[in-house]
């Protein structure tokens, strides 16, 4: 009896994979690097790593939905005049009107009113629209400095120094020719179609004792009435955390690696920066060693999904969280709805991200006149308000079971960790162990 | 004429003051007395009022200006009248870095000489320097007018956009995509403006080169990497 040779299966491989060679093929065709929006796609330990503890016998739950679980939280409160003071602890990150339509920005405001929070403006400056219907909007102070005046700042509830973001710490913006409409050139003090670069670093000034005297200039032309937030891409938290304290923030931003950006490198997106879970727990001991916790607010952003990541964030030390991309899904942002145009577009619903090219059939991130009209910036601002309301009740759903009347009260002791990464990012044991790694003089 | 004395009163009393000035106020002439390098002095100002500041300043004197004349009887620190959107600031001595940066509008005068990075980023400011400039001048200027009656330092005007730079002297060097420009008569007219309304009488707009973009790097080409 004789055998044939049998066939080898074909074997890709893991480090060239499809995704790896299509860039390649990419790259060598266009020569040029590609650009897209969002976040880091690649999997990273993430909230999800993490479980509660709940209540049994050493611990005593409340009552679902009867017992109170409060969810207020004040911002602002070490220097400012005017504090900030929020229903709920989640709030709406920085995104730029030219990245986003005027429609969409006017639907976060209405959404964010709604549910008793605060949207932020971008790297674009302030729109009528935005102010109009924000409660509580925050002023971005940028490098860029683009559309930055000083009736703004006054109108605004506090202001937002960006040292950074999670998408690219040390990278500055670029928005694309696309999308640079009469109004974002205007805005922007330059001409229309151009690619819009912004820079990386404050034109004047270049360090923490800088940062100091600039934070001393903002309050003086705002009269000391409005929080200062610093906030600061999730790379170096402790030490970044630190300064930003020691220059005199009232309440300091951490944007871990999942934060999205409206269009920069996919390499950068993807290499720079640390998980948002590894940065809270350093975030939290840099404001525990200045005796600042609590007092100055800490909110983290990168990837916030559901009630969960925002109790898991809050358990770690967190004052609030803040949520882009999240918000913009609930918007209506990459919904299969459209998936016809998003398959035209060479993509599919849920991984459209090139958001700088101005054609986005769901009308939030274009500057395209009939796109922009889709978008009902009512009854999306209605979705964003459910969207906000839902994830409460869930992070509360979570806090009651753990014994906790205010959703400030979770706390490390509440969390175990499903992998050892995720336990020695965040601080907590092991699940089924009460080992944590790095602590204790374990390794 | 009111006086502010910062060595009796506070820098808050004293901006709360000037921020409480409005269009129409009676008094429009104000006297600030031992600044001491205070930073943030005068920062905000919203009305057409004139600021006369005996001394030297720290980081920032003037920012925001709106409307009102600033006039520094010394040196002022760095970022002096950083995003100023109109009015007229005037520095009799040096200035620090970042001069001007980002501003929107107005005229800010620096009758000594400014440090590096002079109208960084600048959007609609005007800035004229009786002496020199440092280097990384303009870098990423988008528009407005930067005339230098001195010489410039290195990489002068580094990824420039529309902003015009006149310069008198000598350049040390160019930036990334910034070229030396035809002088052509409306900008002989500007310049001459410019001049004048600064006050300096001794330097005539022929005796200036001009400088502005290439417009090479306006939209991302990878045949222009090596300029990145």
């Amino acid at each position: 009896m004789s055998y044939h040779n049998p066939p080898t299966v074909p074997r890709k491989s893991a480090t060239f994979d499809d995704y790896t060679l299509s860039e390649i093929r990419r790259a060598a065709t266009t020569g040029i690097y590609d650009i897209r929006g969002a976040g880091a796609k690649r999997k990273l330990p993430h909230f999800d790593d993490l479980l509660f503890l709940g209540a049994s016998i050493s611990r005593y739950p409340l009552e679902g939905y009867r017992e109170k679980c409060a969810t207020t939280v004040v911002l602002g409160a070490r220097h400012a005049k005017k504090p900030i003071e929020l229903k709920i602890p989640i709030t709406i990150a920085g995104m730029s009107f030219g990245s986003l339509s005027g429609r969409a920005k006017e639907a976060l405001g209405r959404g964010a009113s709604l549910a008793g929070t605060s949207t932020t403006t971008g790297d674009g400056g302030m729109t009528p629209e935005e102010r109009g219907q924000s409660k509580q909007l925050v002023y971005q102070y940028l490098p860029s400095r683009y559309g930055m005046n000083p009736d703004d700042l006054r109108k605004a509830d506090a202001i937002e120094v960006v040292v950074g973001q999670g998408a690219k710490p040390g990278g500055g913006g670029m928005l694309l020719g696309q999308k640079i409409s009469d109004r974002v050139a205007a805005m922007r003090t330059l001409p229309k179609g151009i690619d819009q670069r912004s820079a990386c670093r404050h034109p004047d000034w270049t360090g923490p004792d800088d940062l100091e005297i600039k934070i001393l200039e903002l309050r003086e032309i705002t009269d000391w009435e409005k929080p200062i937030y610093v906030k600061v891409g999730g790379a170096r938290p402790y030490y970044d955390v630190a300064l930003a304290v020691k220059a005199g923030a009232d309440v300091v931003v951490v944007d871990g690696m999942q934060g999205g950006t409206a269009a920069t490198q996919e390499v950068f997106i993807e290499n720079v920066g640390q998980p948002t879970l590894a940065c809270i727990r350093p975030a939290v001991q840099a404001l525990r060693d200045l005796g600042m916790h609590r007092k100055v607010q800490l909110i983290v952003s990168g990837g916030i999904r559901n009630g969960a990541d925002v109790a898991k964030a809050l358990a770690l030390g967190a004052d609030a969280v803040s949520i882009g991309t999240a918000a913009l899904v609930a918007l209506g942002d990459n919904d299969p709805v459209h998936e016809e145009e998003y398959r035209q577009l060479g993509t599919t619903a849920g991984a459209y991200d090139d958001w700088h090219e101005g054609r986005d059939p769901a009308g939030i991130t274009t500057q395209d006149p009939e796109l922009m009209e889709r978008l009902d910036p009512v009854k999306a601002g209605r979705r964003l308000a459910n969207y906000l309301k839902v994830m409460t009740l869930e992070a509360q759903t979570i806090a009651r079971a753990c014994g906790k009347n205010h959703l400030h009260n979770l706390e490390p002791e509440d969390l175990c960790a499903l992998t050892i990464e995720a336990a020695a990012m965040a601080g907590v044991p092991l699940a089924g162990t009460s080992w944590i790694p790095g602590q204790n003089g374990s390794f | 004429m009111p006086k502010v004395d910062l060595a009796r009163t506070s820098l808050r009393e004293l901006n709360q003051t000037l921020h409480g000035l409005k269009a129409g106020v009676n008094e429009t002439d104000w006297e600030v007395v031992n600044p001491k390098g205070s930073h943030a002095v005068a920062v905000g100002v919203d009305a057409p009022v004139t600021v006369e500041i005996k001394g030297s300043v720290g980081y920032y004197c003037a920012g925001m200006n709106k409307e009102a004349t600033i006039v520094v009887h010394g040196s002022a620190g760095p970022g002096v009248a950083e995003n100023m959107m109109s009015g007229e600031v005037r520095i009799k001595g040096d200035a620090s870095q970042y001069a001007g940066a980002t501003g929107k509008g107005g005229l800010l005068v620096i009758e000594g000489n400014a440090a590096s990075r002079c109208g960084i980023s600048m959007k609609g400011i005007d800035i004229v320097v009786k002496g020199n400039i440092g280097h990384m001048s303009a870098f990423m200027a988008q528009s407005g007018n930067l005339v230098v009656c001195g010489n410039a330092g290195d990489a002068l005007g580094d990824s420039i956009y529309e902003a015009r730079l006149f310069v008198r002297g000598k350049v040390k060097s160019l930036g990334a995509d910034c070229i030396e420009k035809e002088m052509r008569p409306e900008h002989l007219e500007i310049l001459a403006g410019l001049l004048a309304k600064a006050g300096i009488e001794d330097a005539k707009p022929e005796e200036f080169k001009r400088y502005g973009s290439a417009r090479k790097l306006y939209n991302f080409n990878i045949d222009n990497a090596d300029a990145y």
